[in-house]
């Protein structure tokens, strides 16, 4: 058998190759809230944050990170089930009065995390990247119907050949979404249970590597459980914000109050 | 003046590998607190015969927790609720009277009940057979200090050898895992001087037999460290995976002899 089948094959290789998936992951999550949390800087700030996203490099550069993103998902579930049906078959028959001596609550559930997170993830990227979800009706258009405001820096419209940058109204869709109460309610369970698998598997990666020792297990597990915190409490304050009223649409369309007299002149140009 | 119980025991009752098997109650009076829970089970084996009835079987053998023999879940943990203890060295004092005890075989996949108790444990020798073992001529023992290691590893290699191979681990594992087993023998023998020049291809061949013999996979939950009557810590399972990791990467590029 060729060396590269017999890891991938193995037991400890697939769980190496779920901890390494999971690295990618666990780093994008902190990322990816950190760049959520911009939201309260300002409806111009995250807009221009969402531009500089898009912008920044080649659109098949970030064609390839959301490809290389959604192959480490892939990965990481595919060891999951192809380990669980091995564990299953290992162990048909369990105890009859079974009992947990030691293990953790997340550490048992990692799998009913997963999926659920799994399922999360489908909605999330209908909901705000594909931003199309089947028989799914807003209240209020902005989700689905995109709306695009100018791109602000520095307190200043940034014009290219005369004409205003257009950016994606983040801000908007944002809190458009998150005022439909269950898409925050299943938002705020999804990040709650992403703390708990993080809980577990910020600590566990380390393990599959061998990267961890008595003394920094209980280091890195400490860790973990506060970066599963960092990420529940970042993420689910969006949605908390938003339906407590603290987030609102920009009523300036994403302009500088200093610049609402330019607006007229900017949409009157899109106009024509 | 000695303290006595009586107990009811629910132990798992098979007649061979084909039978279904399930549970029989009996009703134990007066056991002492100071014997063991194996001296509970030959009292209760002394009553069956006594009354008829097949005593119940079960692998014991040096009764003072260094042979691995002793091999059962009790209430759901196996080697019972002391940790670092075999269940032979298990004392009744640890129960209180008017319980009920539950008495189960190992359970796992590899594992398949032989009667009662007794389950067969051959795939953990079939691991130690794939790499268990130093290719030196071994001849007459050396003298001890011929071969100079630093205090730290040799504890740290004696540690990893006080695994007595019984089968705890994977019992106590949802997964029927026998990574703790495997890992131990792995560090035991990987950090001293004498295994080192094997330590690529031992791994990989006794990771190999593992998962061969039809073991689960590592979750990383630590049931299998609480469960063993070594106290064998989940360093020797990081360990483990470190060596794997570097056998196979060096053997994508050179296969390991």
């Amino acid at each position: 058998m060729c060396s590269l089948c017999s890891f991938i094959k193995s037991t400890i290789g697939r769980k190496i190759l779920m901890a390494l998936t999971g690295l990618v992951l666990v780093l994008f999550v902190m990322g990816h809230m950190l760049g959520n949390l911009q939201i309260f800087l300002g409806a111009e700030v995250i807009n221009a944050y969402a531009y500089k996203l898009h912008h920044l490099l080649p659109a098949a550069a970030l064609w390839g990170i959301r490809i290389f993103l959604l192959a480490s998902i892939a990965v990481h579930i595919w060891a999951a089930v192809t380990l669980t049906l091995d564990n299953r078959k290992a162990r048909p028959e369990g105890y009859d009065s079974d009992k947990v001596v030691q293990a953790s609550y997340s550490s048992r559930t990692m799998r009913m995390s997963g999926i659920i997170l799994l399922a999360f993830i489908v909605f999330h990227i209908a909901h705000f990247t594909v931003r199309n979800v089947p028989s799914m009706q807003y209240n209020e258009p902005g989700v689905i119907e995109p709306s695009e405001v100018p791109l602000v820096k520095h307190g200043e419209v940034v014009m290219k050949n005369g004409h205003a940058v257009m950016t994606f109204n983040v801000n908007d869709m944002m809190v458009a979404g998150f005022k439909v109460w269950w898409v925050s309610a299943f938002y705020i369970i999804a990040t709650g249970l992403l703390c708990m698998h993080l809980t577990h598997g910020v600590s566990s990666m380390f393990q599959s590597v061998g990267l961890r020792n008595s003394l920094w297990r209980k280091r890195l597990d400490r860790v973990a459980l506060v970066y599963g915190w960092v990420v529940f409490l970042g993420f689910a304050i969006i949605p908390i914000a938003t339906m407590a009223g603290l987030l609102k649409k920009d009523p300036t369309g994403g302009l500088p109050v200093a610049s609402v007299s330019a607006a007229a002149e900017i949409t009157e140009t899109l106009h024509k | 003046m000695e303290k006595t119980m009586n107990l009811t025991i629910r132990v798992w009752r098979q007649k061979n590998r084909l039978d279904v098997g399930k549970f029989a109650e009996y009703k134990l009076a007066d056991i002492s607190e100071d014997s063991s829970f194996l001296e509970m089970l030959d009292i209760l084996s002394e009553q069956l015969v006594a009354d008829g009835h097949e005593p119940v079987a079960f692998d014991h053998d040096c009764r003072e927790g260094i042979c691995g023999m002793c091999s059962m879940t009790i209430n759901g943990i196996p080697h019972g609720p002391e940790s670092g203890t075999t269940a032979c060295q298990l004392h009744m004092r640890h129960f209180h009277d008017g319980q009920t005890i539950t008495i189960e075989p190992w359970r796992a996949k590899p594992f398949p009940v032989i009667k009662d108790l007794v389950v067969d444990r051959t795939p953990l020798d079939k691991i130690i057979q794939s790499g268990g073992f130093i290719t030196a001529r071994a001849g007459s023992a050396v003298d001890a200090n011929a071969m100079p290691i630093a205090k730290g590893i040799a504890d740290y290699a004696m540690d990893a050898a006080a695994c007595i191979g019984c089968g705890a681990c994977v019992a106590a594992c949802p997964n029927a895992s026998a990574m703790l087993f495997t890992s131990a023998k792995v560090a035991h023998m990987n950090s001293l001087p004498q295994g080192k020049a094997e330590k690529d291809r031992r791994t990989l061949a006794m990771v190999t037999t593992m998962d061969g013999e039809g073991f689960g996979g590592c979750t990383n939950i630590g049931e299998c460290e609480a469960a063993c009557p070594k106290s064998i810590p989940l360093d020797m399972i990081a360990h483990l995976n470190r060596d794997y990791a570097t056998a196979q990467f060096k053997n994508f590029f050179k296969p390991v002899a």
